[in-house]
C-alpha cells in the first residue's frame, strides 16, 4: 500500500502541472496512467504537432512541452505508475483506498482526475465475430514476437506500427499486410523498406483491402479481405494483427459514482471538486459553464484543484498563499539554490 | 441558416440548423446528435466525428487534407465517402448536406 496525500490519474500536461502545483505546497502525490509513457495525448496523439497557444510559448510540440513540464517537476521526486489503470476507489473513514488493474494499490486523502477523454486502449476490427479469437490469433499489439516465427502473419493498418511491424516480422515469418488505400503514413524510410521487400517477395501487400471475415471454428484458418470494389480475397493465416491507433474509452471511471454528463464530469469552479468530496477533475475531462478545452485552462484548474487538495491532506494547518519569486519554503521545495 | 441532416440510423434522422462558419462536428455536438463523439474536440487527432457523405454531397465539398486521409485510416469502418466532421465547414453551399452516422466510433 503506497500512501500519498493525492493520487493523479493521467499524465498528460494538465496532470503534469498539478504535480508541480501540489509540489510546491507541500503536497505528496503519485501518477497513474494507462500509457505506457508519460505525456497523455500530447505524446501519444500530436508529438510533432506544433501547439500555439500556450502561454509565453509561442510554439512547441506536444513532445516538447511534456518535456518541459517533467523538467518543471523534476525537484518533487514524483512516482509515475505506467501502463496501469486506476480500476476501483473507495472511501474509508476520510482516506481514498485506490487500485489499480496491476494490483497497485494507494492510500490517499484526495483524488485529481486529470484523465482527458479516459484511457487510451488500441482500436479494433469492427468484425464483431472476431473477438473471441482476440489473444489467441488477433492481436492488437505484439509481447512476444517468437510466436509468430515460421507462421503467417497478416497485419492491418498503413501507419508506423504496422509498418514497423511488417518489417520487423518479415525477417521470421510470412507477412501479408493489408491497408485500407494505396498511400501509407508511416515514415518514408519504412514505405521504401516495405517496397523493398516487396520487390524481393518478402512481403505481399494489398491496399484498398478492408477485413471482411474470419474462417475456422476454433481456430482462424482463412480470412476474406474485402477491396474497394467489393470483390473479395481469401488468405490463409495464423495471426492477425490490427493497428489502427488508439481511442480513449473513459473506462471504470464511468463506475465511481460521480456525476457525469456525457463522457466528462461536472465540477464546480471554485475548486474543481466533483460531487464526491475529496476527488477533483480538471483538464479535458471536467465540465462547467464556458469550459474550454485548452491546456492552459487545465493548467488554471490543476492550480485551483491543488489548492482544494490541501485541507484533506493536512486539516489541522491553514494553507497560506505563497508566490514562487518570494518564498523561501516554496524556493526549497522546488530545489532552488541562492 | 443551412440545415444539415443526420442519418442516424435505419429509422432516426434529425435536420438541424448550423451557422456558417461552424464545423458539422460541431453543431452536431451542440445539438446532441447522437453518435458524433468528437473526443479531441476538432483538432483532427482522434477520428471519432466521422461520418459518411453522401455520394452528391461528397464531391461538392472541399477536398480533404493528407492529414484527415491518415486520421480515417483509424476511424471505425472507413469507407471512399467517409470525412472527419471537424473539417467539414458548413456554410449556404452546403445547405441540405446529409451524412450518414457511423454505427459506432471505436
Amino acid at each position: 500500500m503506497i500512501k500519498t496525500d493525492t493520487l493523479i490519474i493521467g499524465a498528460g500536461p494538465v496532470g503534469l502541472f498539478c504535480v508541480h502545483q501540489l509540489g510546491i505546497i507541500g503536497l505528496k502525490c503519485e501518477v497513474v496512467d494507462n500509457l505506457d509513457k508519460i505525456g497523455g495525448q500530447c505524446i501519444e496523439l500530436y508529438p510533432d504537432k506544433p501547439i500555439y497557444d500556450i502561454p509565453a510559448v509561442p510554439e512547441c510540440t506536444g513532445e516538447e512541452l511534456t518535456n518541459n513540464l517533467i523538467e518543471q517537476i523534476k525537484a518533487f521526486k514524483t512516482n509515475f505508475h505506467l501502463n496501469e489503470r486506476v480500476e476501483e476507489l473507495k472511501k474509508v473513514d476520510k482516506k481514498w483506498f485506490i487500485k489499480t488493474n496491476k494490483g497497485t494499490e494507494f492510500e490517499a486523502s484526495s483524488i485529481i482526475i486529470a484523465a482527458g477523454v479516459g484511457s487510451f486502449e488500441p482500436r479494433k476490427f469492427p468484425t464483431k465475430e472476431i473477438e473471441k479469437y482476440e489473444g489467441k490469433q488477433i492481436f492488437y499489439s505484439v509481447k512476444d514476437k517468437k510466436i509468430f516465427k515460421d507462421k503467417s502473419v497478416t497485419i492491418f493498418g498503413g501507419g508506423d506500427s504496422a509498418l514497423d511491424w511488417a518489417i520487423e516480422l518479415a525477417n521470421i515469418a510470412k507477412v501479408i499486410l493489408v491497408h485500407r488505400r494505396d498511400d501509407f503514413r508511416g515514415m518514408q524510410a519504412s514505405i521504401d523498406k516495405l517496397n523493398e521487400l516487396k520487390e524481393e517477395g518478402k512481403i505481399e501487400v494489398y491496399t484498398k483491402y478492408q477485413l471482411d471475415s474470419v474462417k475456422g471454428n476454433n481456430k482462424i484458418e482463412n480470412i476474406n479481405i474485402k477491396h474497394d470494389d467489393e470483390s473479395m480475397k481469401e488468405i490463409k493465416t495464423d495471426y492477425v494483427l490490427g493497428f489502427f491507433g488508439l481511442i480513449m474509452k473513459l473506462g471504470p471511471i464511468a463506475e465511481w459514482g460521480l456525476n457525469l454528463d456525457k463522457k466528462t464530469i461536472p465540477v464546480n469552479t471554485e475548486g474543481f471538486e466533483t460531487n464526491k468530496e475529496g476527488i477533483f477533475a480538471i483538464g479535458d475531462i471536467c465540465s462547467y459553464p464556458g469550459k474550454l478545452k485548452l491546456i492552459l485552462s487545465g493548467f488554471h484548474e490543476g492550480a485551483l484543484a491543488a489548492r482544494g487538495c490541501f485541507k484533506y491532506a493536512k486539516p489541522d494547518e491553514k494553507y497560506r498563499f505563497e508566490f514562487t519569486t518570494s518564498s523561501k519554503v516554496v524556493k526549497d521545495r522546488l530545489g532552488v539554490k541562492e | 441558416m443551412p440545415k444539415i441532416t443526420f442519418i442516424i440510423d435505419q429509422e432516426n434522422t434529425q435536420t438541424i440548423e448550423v451557422a456558417s462558419g461552424l464545423t458539422v462536428m460541431e453543431g452536431a455536438v451542440q445539438n446532441d446528435i447522437p453518435g458524433i463523439d468528437a473526443d479531441c474536440g476538432g483538432g483532427m487527432a482522434c477520428a471519432t466525428c466521422h461520418v459518411y457523405v453522401t455520394e452528391e454531397w461528397f464531391n461538392k465539398m472541399p477536398k480533404k487534407e493528407d492529414g484527415e486521409e491518415d486520421m480515417l485510416d483509424m476511424a471505425f469502418e472507413p469507407k471512399k465517402n467517409s470525412r472527419l466532421s471537424c473539417q467539414i465547414i458548413v456554410s449556404d453551399e452546403l445547405d441540405g448536406l446529409t451524412v450518414n452516422i457511423p454505427s459506432k466510433q471505436g
